[in-house]
């Protein structure tokens, strides 16, 4: 529908209401981690404090270290395994078609939780130290169907006569995929990867089942300090994680929408 | 004419054997680490406890029996009951939000957007935006108690309340995006036919836009249904150990309580409910004159 019509009144009231419960939590979180006060919720003038502080600590800082080694590898990792599933499904026939696609969504489906303690019977049944390495794995295994998810959507959007045109031109599969599918995909590639840093920067329930003593990631240490309560310090931190959080999904999604950069 | 379907029969044959190298990789690790992890799961649920923790390779159903027990059964009545509870809410206040969405015109990418932001950015920050709005400190309370509405701090935190609403505020976007969708895809010549013939809204809506919009509710109902059913983190902090849901039991069994298949029983029983809801889903989406998202 591209015309706009008129909305009845009740259903903006309910729409703006549904606004405000979503964004306001977040929005007191961004005002009071610039309040100067420990007792953080009484407004008693404007400070950089608590940003500072999170300089001093060097378990944030080690942890979020480890967060973007995580994010980064398991990226990486994922975007090139997810990638490929996506080519293959889109652009083969493939035999057992169905059970492949069921596949990729059990990941989808499966609740975290059940995700994390699945993984730990396996590295432990297989003998696998936990540590930055399985954190790194499990990362992998929950992002892959995303990553699949966002670049098979951009392969059914786009022309395949060009692909075809290339083999017939004589271009082996190799080639073509290199020359012809991948520039026209990256936005799809890029989002896809986004998307995955994101939700790996983000994850505790996984993280925290599968990681080893001392290769704590941002969030468990952002969980320990929820739990301990409470200093203006966990404001501060959530308010830089919404800001990295929104510009990557802001440009994941321009990357996604625009068509083709011309 | 001879030449071009030979090429086609070189390339659909080179096809197959290339599509399945570039799968192949990507499933294996899928099966390994996603296939393999659930069946060992399952396996081990229906194992003894080892004395030390760990299993036993003996077999034995005592782990699900177990949940006859009625602090078992409460947990997963209170689970269903929070979770179905979540997902009709979410349906009751997400449809309208996505009606709004679909006829915003030229604010619908800005609105679109305000939808995305709060389903990718950190849950367990989220949350803490709960506690510091709840906690008896918290903002609610002191603004409540500057303005002499209250003299005592209501007790917010650690309520079903708070769960519930952690839940909603968590999963609600799942729910908006697939409505919009459908309800994007909806043909205003429909509804224009429909009135021009008579029907009054109440008609127009259950008549034509509710059975269009059903695949972007059945799938929106299952994004809810299934993160709420597994929650661990909202009721592990919103809920306190009063309102635990099985979530919370899984993790409990493998790491204080260390009764790792009685803790996978009850992961199982998560993943069966989870079956149940896709079951339901794919049903929906079958019957659905829409056909899927």
């Amino acid at each position: 529908m591209t015309t706009t019509r008129r909305l009845p009144a009740w259903i903006i009231a309910v729409t703006g209401m549904v606004y405000f419960f979503l964004h306001a939590p977040m929005l007191v979180l961004v005002i009071f981690s610039f309040n100067d006060s420990k007792f953080s919720t009484e407004w008693s003038g404007f400070t950089l404090h608590w940003y500072t502080r999170l300089l001093e600590r060097d378990d944030i800082l080690v942890a979020l270290q480890r967060s973007l080694l995580v994010g980064g590898a398991s990226t990486v990792i994922s975007t090139v395994l997810g990638t490929l599933l996506a080519m293959g499904l889109a652009r083969h026939r493939l035999t057992a078609r169905t059970v492949l696609e069921g596949l990729v969504y059990v990941p989808v489906v499966t609740p975290e939780i059940v995700c994390g303690i699945s993984l730990l019977l396996l590295f432990v049944a297989m003998g696998i130290p936990l540590g930055t390495g399985t954190i790194i794995l499990a990362h992998v295994a929950f992002n892959i169907s995303y990553v699949t998810v966002v670049v098979r959507a951009r392969l059914e959007g786009m022309d395949q006569s060009l692909e075809e045109a290339a083999m017939i031109l004589g271009a082996d599969e190799w080639t073509t995929f290199w020359r012809v599918t991948v520039p026209q995909l990256w936005p799809g590639i890029l989002s896809g990867a986004l998307l995955a840093f994101t939700m790996s920067f983000d994850d505790f329930v996984i993280t925290s089942l599968v990681s080893g003593p001392g290769t704590a990631t941002l969030p468990i240490v952002v969980y320990g300090m929820v739990r301990k309560n409470i200093e203006p310090s966990i404001n501060a931190i959530s308010t830089i994680v919404l800001v990295v959080t929104t510009t990557l999904i802001y440009v994941s999604d321009r990357l996604t929408r625009s068509p083709k950069p011309s | 004419m001879r030449v071009r379907r030979s090429i086609f029969r070189v390339i659909n044959r080179r096809e197959s054997w290339a599509g399945w190298s570039q799968v192949a990789p990507t499933l294996l690790f899928l099966v390994v680490f996603f296939i393999v992890p659930l069946a060992m799961m399952f396996g081990s649920s229906w194992m003894a406890r080892g004395t030390y923790g760990g299993i036993e390779w003996r077999f034995t159903a005592e782990h699900y029996v177990r949940f006859a027990d009625p602090l078992y059964l409460s947990i997963l009545a209170r689970t269903l009951a929070w979770s179905l509870g979540a997902t009709l809410f979410c349906l009751l206040v997400g449809y309208p939000v996505a009606w709004t969405l679909a006829n915003a015109g030229r604010w619908k990418n800005v609105l679109v957007f305000l939808v995305i932001v709060p389903l990718w950015t950190s849950y367990l920050v989220r949350t803490f935006a709960m506690i510091f709005l709840m906690r008896d400190s918290g903002l609610i309370n002191t603004l409540l108690l500057k303005t002499g509405l209250i003299q005592e701090p209501l007790e917010l935190l650690y309520t079903p309340g708070a769960v519930m609403a952690g839940l909603v505020y968590g999963f609600l976007p799942f729910m908006v995006l697939p409505i919009y969708t459908s309800l994007e895809k909806l043909d205003p010549t429909l509804l224009e036919a429909a009135e021009v013939l008579g029907a009054r809204p109440a008609a127009r809506f259950w008549k034509v836009i509710w059975p269009l919009s059903l695949p972007g509710v059945a799938a929106g109902s299952l994004l809810t249904f299934i993160p709420a059913l597994g929650s661990y983190l909202t009721s592990d902090l919103l809920g306190g150990a009063k309102q635990m849901m099985i979530g919370n039991l899984v993790q409990n069994q493998f790491t204080t309580a260390r009764n790792w298949p009685f803790g996978a029983a009850a992961s199982f029983v998560v993943m069966s409910g989870v079956l149940v809801a896709v079951t339901l889903y794919l049903r929906m989406r079958d019957k659905a004159p829409g056909g899927g998202l």
